[in-house]
């Protein structure tokens, strides 16, 4: 179980951390839409659509990196599985 | 045709030309938007609003004596971040729900200048949001496209009129959580607004 919830924690923090990557490394909060400018020509006005896309930011790798924390620190409530039990 | 049929009916033309135009902003193609950003230590609150209607009265040969009103939902608001928009929505900030509309209403243009089909001035009037109505001078830059309804919305003939403008506002004059947050998100929101309205004929 000790094993586990470490792995899991290690794969927690990496997965984040790689996805924070590489969706930009945004600096900011965490979007769930992304504002997407469009040119009228008539006008020139300048249109703003919203294209849902996942971009995590610093809250996000915050989070993890809580869970994380959490994760191998409920692993040290856990004995390894092959230390030999004292009689 | 005799001439004296003909002066009247000349006479009419003109003056019809001459009435100002009502310009509706409900933009079929979705465009039109108001632009808001609010600074903030982490990252500047960035959003936009879709959701304008209203009308404006409008006269090429007079832009001086311009007047009308712009409506904006206030629901139509939106920030990329869910929490943040949620916020924002909410009866602790604009309360959508009590408070529907956002709005502009002229009540007079100063210092106008036009230039070719371009007018800038000072538009003095109105302002409404979260309830609560002041008087606030805005820079605007009226822009008259005329015949050019029909490059942008195919089957229609008229001509457009693309409004812009760009302003502060103090969320506590608006009574916006008055004193409160001031460190998280600035009190001050710089406000820019490109929309255009369509006069058929």
């Amino acid at each position: 179980m000790k094993r586990i919830l470490q792995l899991l924690s290690a794969l927690c923090l990496l997965g984040s951390t790689c996805l924070w990557l590489q969706t930009g490394a945004n600096r900011g909060w965490t979007k769930t839409s992304l504002p997407i400018k469009t040119l009228d020509t008539v006008t020139g006005i300048e249109g703003i659509e919203y294209q849902r896309k996942f971009q995590p930011g610093v809250d996000f790798l915050g989070a993890a990196l809580g869970g994380s924390a959490l994760l191998a620190g409920l692993s040290l409530f856990f004995r390894k599985n092959n230390e030999p039990t004292k009689t | 045709m005799k001439l004296t049929h003909i002066i009247p009916i000349a006479c009419l033309a003109t003056t019809a030309w001459a009435t100002p135009q009502s310009f509706d902003f409900k933009d079929p193609k979705g465009v039109n938007n108001a632009v808001f950003k609010l600074d903030a230590p982490l990252e500047a609150i960035n959003g936009s609003a879709n959701g304008i209607s209203g009308t404006v009265s409008f006269d090429p040969e007079n832009p001086g004596a311009t007047t009308g009103k712009i409506l904006v939902a206030s629901s139509s608001l939106t920030v990329p971040n869910p929490m943040q928009k949620e916020h924002l929505l909410s009866g602790n900030w604009l309360d959508v729900a009590k408070y529907p509309e956002i709005s502009f209403e002229t009540k007079a243009l100063n210092h106008v200048k036009t230039e070719g089909n371009i007018t800038t001035a000072e538009a003095t009037g109105t302002f409404s949001l979260h309830g609560v109505t002041r008087e606030i001078a805005v820079p605007v830059k009226l822009t008259y496209l005329a015949d050019k309804l029909s490059a942008r919305v195919p089957n229609l003939k008229g001509d457009l009129l693309v409004i812009r403008a760009n302003f502060v506002i103090n969320r506590n004059d608006f009574d916006i959580q008055k004193g409160q947050y001031e460190d998280k998100v600035s009190p001050t929101i710089d406000l820019s607004l490109s929309i255009a309205g369509a006069a058929t004929r």
